[in-house]
């Protein structure tokens, strides 16, 4: 690793006027977003969130995920030295009309999202075959 | 008659004090590397914890020596074919390596590891023989 990426987690952004509930830290979970023939694949590093504790949901546009934590603290023990902090997760994407809402597919390992996000039939690359003659 | 001052030895506080001392000036140190890690501390046994997320629990070595204890890993990049593009590439990929210092010498054959949800627990116990001891002083 030697990029000198931030090591520190990025808070989610509330929309002006929104208030959360829980009090809690919510970060925005760094993503790879990977445009296949007939996917878009969205990984998400979520640590400490497996697939009973994310929420997935889509409304209009707005594809949404949310990964509740709940912090697991050595018991009896005092945190002497604190590098990360820990909290939810939470990240909205736009999905455009080219996905096949039905079919969102989702699972967790090892602490990280993975999203299937079908592209419709019609949104598919086709492949046109050029002929030689006109 | 049993002396309390004596009994109280050695001092908590300044076994608290020395262990703050230590541990602050190891957090200076490491707070710039992956991954970063929370020490816990209990008397004779310390906790870290880390979050690596989407590396496989075969690929975590994790060595014991003296007071530090070392974590190195590897986290595949996304796999990308031809033809395929990647629109964001936020996930950290690599080797990492890590030497966290404690402020007691680890009993390395008591050390204990568990990975779940991308999160790494690894529970460090102080060795015996690094123990402080009470002396005990008997009259003639």
């Amino acid at each position: 690793m030697t990029d000198k990426r931030e090591l520190q987690k990025r808070e989610a952004e509330l929309e002006k006027g929104v208030e959360r509930t829980r009090e809690t830290r919510v970060y925005a979970p760094a993503v790879d977003i990977i445009e296949k023939n007939n996917d878009i694949v969205i990984l998400a590093d979520m640590p400490g969130v497996d697939e009973n504790s994310v929420d997935i949901t889509l409304e209009k546009d707005l594809l949404t995920i949310y990964g509740k934590v709940e912090p697991e603290i050595p018991e009896n023990h005092r945190l002497v030295v604190s590098e990360y902090e820990i909290g939810d997760y939470q990240r909205t994407f736009t999905l455009s009309d080219e996905i096949d809402r039905e079919h969102i597919r989702a699972t967790v390992k090892d602490g990280v999202l993975k999203l299937v996000l079908p592209k419709a039939e019609r949104a598919k690359t086709k492949k046109i075959p050029v002929t030689g003659n006109a | 008659m049993r002396d309390t001052y004596l009994e109280r030895f050695p001092d908590p506080w300044k076994e608290f004090e020395r262990m703050s001392r230590l541990l602050s000036r190891i957090a200076s140190n490491s707070g710039k590397e992956f991954p970063p890690v929370n020490v816990w501390v209990n008397g004779d046994n310390a906790v870290v914890t880390t979050e690596i997320p989407g590396v496989d629990r075969d690929k975590i070595d994790i060595s014991v020596s003296g007071n530090t204890v070392t974590l190195r890993g590897s986290r595949p990049a996304s796999d990308i074919k031809e033809g395929e593009s990647c629109h964001r590439h936020e996930l950290r990929h690599g080797n990492f390596s890590k030497t966290i210092e404690l402020p007691f010498n680890i009993d390395a054959n008591q050390v204990h590891a568990v990975y779940k949800k991308g999160v790494l627990y690894i529970s460090l116990p102080r060795v015996e023989s690094d123990k402080p001891k009470k002396i005990e002083i008997k009259s003639e």
